[in-house]
């Protein structure tokens, strides 16, 4: 007995460096400056003062704001949902030629810098836009339209997902009682999918709500979120006081939608433990003539076909084709103009250097993040044998999440606010390099976490223990089983957050210094000023960081390392 | 009851497992606990198959994990030649398992999986693949190594299970339900292989499972168990012959007993005999029988004509006879027949 005990102690040691690196990353880079925010709003001169609540909830102003924030996350969650359901059941429950192909490119926009697509619906949408008839510029449409473009794949892939592995014999069964195939899936399908479509619907609406990038673009001074208030009190009113108590109620409104989601998913995965046969749940072929003809395909297909090019496809294609025009006609003037400043007193370095200091800053960021979330997921999987150890697991993982309700304007704000002089230390972390990819590793995070987690999760315990039985110790079952497994949702976690870094606006606009701004940061200071020139060198620099992050999350697909197994 | 049981005092050193007052306890998700394994003893010696049989939930699996060193032990030893496990993680027992699904690792191929053993072990990369071969070709799979275990069959699985399993001989087998997954003719088929290969690889095995002929076709001895208790452990032969209890005759099938005089000579009674149990097959059809009774149902199983007869005295017995095209030779329902008791397909039991 006494001959393991060192071998105990070491791994300990292992797990409790696993548990202590993350939660000190967590405590110092996201409790202590959201914290100080929160005390920001609620302490004067050493004492609580809720009169600040009283004043900023007092403003019309602030009403006006907060309804604007639900009135439209709840409009795009309900459109996204309502598109996103056909779709998923076209893209996952019926196959056909090029379903992969429209499967890969319907989660583009979800990664797209958020400037991107506000560039990509105002030139959409302007007068001389395409659908400029439709008077949509500057309007609250607008803003509704861009955010279902953003969201529509997170319902697709979540409802999908789950549908695919939906046990088919219940409505098989509905309709062999003589119900319709429309009743069979009212009545059958659609209460099975409801935890899918809720968790769904409370990210997609968690999103919305803390939409920033896309609302500052589209919504210039009329329409707002809290998130893009809190950016407006901070820096054009220097009110700190509102933007702290804004904060607060961001962090209120979003922690009932993610305590709605977590419902959600507990029921779901509670549901999940009844998965069909694999054999059951081969999606059928689309048929949309002759005999075989279903009409719910037929609408599937049509709902699916009208999002995919006009919601979809036609702003990616028009900021492509603006992007090579110029004032001069047709050409890749605008694409030359990126080695330049642009106009007068527009920006302090180049459009490239910016793109160079994005990658950078998103390199870094992504290790940091991978790192920290991979940590987090390795811990959040294990299954301890003690009700308390488990319970401290779940905690973990309930706690990297936090993060994902809390906007990112808020931790932008934080660092800005505690990071000077943090805990009483003489030193000012505000200037260090690394202080963006921080930032930004804070908001990626969850994302690696939700990415990574459910595939170690879902390995069998029982595999872990036949790599055991046959010779393995606990660090080579992780090396042999877990890792190998793992790396395949890895590639992924690293493309999400290399693609969230380099598209962060929320916090880096805070924290991006002016001699060394990121792609996104240029590209809002290219279209907030007036000429045409400028705008040409947003539509181009957008292509560049778009092109750039597509790319990358199409490489990330394919790095699946240590998957090959064998002798 | 536990009169076949080995004791366990006294003995000094035990060549290969020996498991001593062996209590595990199961505890479940909303934290209640339950007796798995009630102070169980056992032994295996090394080179023997000795099958632990019980109906589900009597605690099987739950022994055989902490054998294994994947549960752990609530009081008593496990010890192998001796040797206390208390301590000794799983990876350092050399106890190979075999699970009832396989547990194949999803990211490898055959030969991978196979291999997964001997890279622990630090075999080199040569003799791996020479011993995969060899292992592949013992369980019928030969040239399946660059297959993906996805592409496999049930049976195919579990034979790659079983060659991964034996790969890194280890000291002791166990096996958890191996082939109930499978369906029937597979699985009375893989049994026979899988004795032919434990047999061929000399490996000392434990072997758990709720399918009686499965146990009768694999195993040297039979461990019945129930309720985390040892009710006997015998060779095939004995334990058929001579259960030690009605509770252990019933669950190896047998339906009817009676005392041991109601059948007077037609039976010769062993010492200590008491009761006769009478199953299928105990008793035939014969004109001047000295039994009589009346058909209860008759069917058709696979090739032969199964008739339940209510004898006098005795109950219902199931007669099996080799099926007949003639229709006229299967009783009615309601007939009266004559029956002989065959001596030597009965049970005897103490009482």
């Amino acid at each position: 007995m006494d001959r393991h005990r060192p071998r105990l102690t070491g791994r300990l040691l292992i797990w409790g460096l696993a548990v202590v690196v993350p939660l000190a990353f967590l405590g110092v880079f996201f409790a202590l400056p959201v914290g100080t925010l929160v005390l920001r709003g609620l302490v004067t001169d050493g004492a609580l003062d809720l009169s600040g609540f009283g004043e900023v909830l007092g403003r019309p102003r602030t009403w006006r704001i907060i309804g604007l924030t639900l009135g439209q996350a709840a409009a795009a969650t309900a459109l996204a949902v309502v598109l996103g359901v056909p779709g998923a059941h076209l893209m996952y429950r019926r196959s056909f030629r090029g379903r992969g192909a429209l499967r890969a490119f319907v989660i583009v926009p979800f990664v797209l810098p958020t400037v991107v697509v506000g560039v990509a619906f105002r030139s959409v949408l302007s007068d001389s836009g395409p659908l400029g008839f439709l008077g949509w510029d500057g309007t609250l449409a607008a803003i509704v339209a861009a955010l279902v473009f953003f969201n529509y794949a997170v319902v697709v892939r979540t409802v999908g997902a789950f549908w695919s592995e939906l046990d088919p014999r219940p409505e098989q069964a509905a309709r062999s009682l003589g119900a319709s195939p429309w009743r069979a899936f009212v009545g059958v399908t659609l209460p099975a999918l409801t935890p899918a479509i809720a968790s769904a619907a409370a990210i997609v609406f968690l999103f919305c709500a803390t939409a920033f990038g896309v609302v500052l673009v589209l919504g210039g001074t009329r329409y707002g979120t809290v998130e893009t208030e809190i950016w407006v009190q901070t820096t054009q009113f220097l009110d700190l006081r509102a933007a702290a108590v804004l904060s607060i109620v961001q962090m209120v409104v979003l922690a009932v939608a993610l305590t709605a989601a977590g419902r959600a998913r507990t029921r779901r995965e509670r549901a999940l433990q009844m998965v069909a046969p694999e054999r059951l749940v081969r999606p059928a072929p689309l048929v949309l003539r002759g005999r075989g003809r279903s009409w719910g395909d037929v609408g599937a297909v049509a709902v699916t076909g009208a999002v995919v090019v006009l919601l979809l496809a036609l702003p990616l294609a028009t900021v492509l084709v603006r992007s090579v025009r110029t004032p001069s006609g047709w050409g890749l003037g605008n694409y030359v103009a990126l080695g330049t400043t642009g106009g007068p007193n527009t920006l302090s370095v180049t459009v490239w250097d910016a793109a160079v200091t994005s990658l950078r800053i998103a390199l870094d960021a992504t290790v940091i993040a991978v790192v920290v979330g991979g940590l987090v997921a390795l811990v959040a999987s294990r299954r301890p044998r003690s009700a308390g150890l488990r319970r401290s697991v779940r905690l973990l993982d309930a706690m990297f999440m936090l993060p994902l309700g809390v906007s990112a304007v808020t931790v932008g704000f934080g660092f800005l606010v505690a990071l000077h002089r943090p805990l009483g230390l003489d030193l000012d972390l505000r200037s260090s390099p690394l202080l963006i990819p921080v930032a930004q590793a804070v908001v990626a995070t969850p994302l690696v976490v939700r990415t990574v987690l459910p595939v170690l999760r879902a390995i069998d315990s029982r595999l872990h223990e036949a790599a055991a039985v046959l010779g393995a110790s606990p660090g080579r079952v992780l090396a042999a089983v877990d890792w190998p497994i793992a790396a395949r949702s890895l590639g992924l976690a690293l493309g999400l957050a290399f693609a969230v870094s380099l598209g962060e606006f929320g916090a880096t606009s805070f924290l991006a210094r002016p001699e060394r701004p990121t792609l996104p940061v240029v590209i809002f200071r290219l279209i907030g000023r007036p000429g045409a020139e400028n705008l040409g060198m947003a539509l181009a620099a957008s292509v560049l960081l778009g092109l750039i992050t597509a790319g990358v999350m199409a490489l990330a697909e394919r790095v699946r390392p240590g998957a090959a197994g064998g002798l | 009851m536990t009169a076949r049981v080995p004791a366990a005092a006294g003995v000094p050193v035990t060549a290969g497992l020996a498991v001593r007052d062996v209590v595990v306890h199961y505890r479940d998700d909303d934290g209640t606990t339950a007796t798995a394994v009630d102070g169980l003893s056992l032994d295996v010696a090394h080179g023997e198959v000795v099958a632990l049989l019980g109906p589900s939930g009597s605690g099987k699996s739950s022994l055989l994990r902490a054998v294994a060193g994947l549960e752990p032990l609530s009081a008593g030893t496990v010890r192998w030649d001796g040797a206390d496990l208390a301590g000794v993680p799983v990876h350092r027992r050399g106890f190979g398992l075999m699970f009832q699904d396989g547990q194949l690792f999803p990211h490898r191929d055959v030969a991978g999986n196979v291999a997964f053993g001997l890279e622990m072990s630090g075999v080199d990369r040569e003799r791996r693949r020479v011993e995969v071969g060899r292992l592949l070709e013992l369980v019928g799979l030969h040239g399946f190594e660059r297959r993906a275990v996805a592409t496999l069959s049930g049976g195919e699985r579990q034979r790659v299970a079983l060659a991964r399993s034996l790969a890194p001989r280890p000291r002791l087998l166990l096996l958890d339900e191996p082939l109930s997954a499978l369906d029937r003719a597979l699985r009375e088929r893989l049994a026979g292989e899988v004795r032919a290969a434990l047999t061929a690889t000399g490996t000392t095995a434990l072997f758990v499972t709720h399918d009686h002929d499965e146990a009768f076709a694999v195993a040297d001895r039979i461990a019945v168990m129930d309720a985390g208790k040892l009710l006997q452990v015998a060779e095939p032969r004995e334990l058929w012959q001579r259960p030690v209890s009605r509770r252990v005759a019933e669950f190896l099938g047998y339906e009817a007993f009676v005392d041991v005089g109601a059948l007077a000579g037609q039976v010769v009674a062993a010492d200590g005999c008491a009761v006769v149990g009478l199953g299928p097959g105990s008793v035939r059809r014969a004109a001047d029988g000295p039994l009589t009774g009346t058909v209860v149902a008759a069917g058709f199983r696979r090739g032969v004509t199964e008739v339940e007869v209510d004898v006098a005295g005795v109950g219902v017995v199931t007669v099996v006879e080799p099926s007949s095209t003639h229709a006229a030779d299967v009783p009615e329902p309601g007939t009266t027949v004559r029956l002989r008791v065959d001596p030597g397909a009965v049970a005897q039991l103490p009482g």
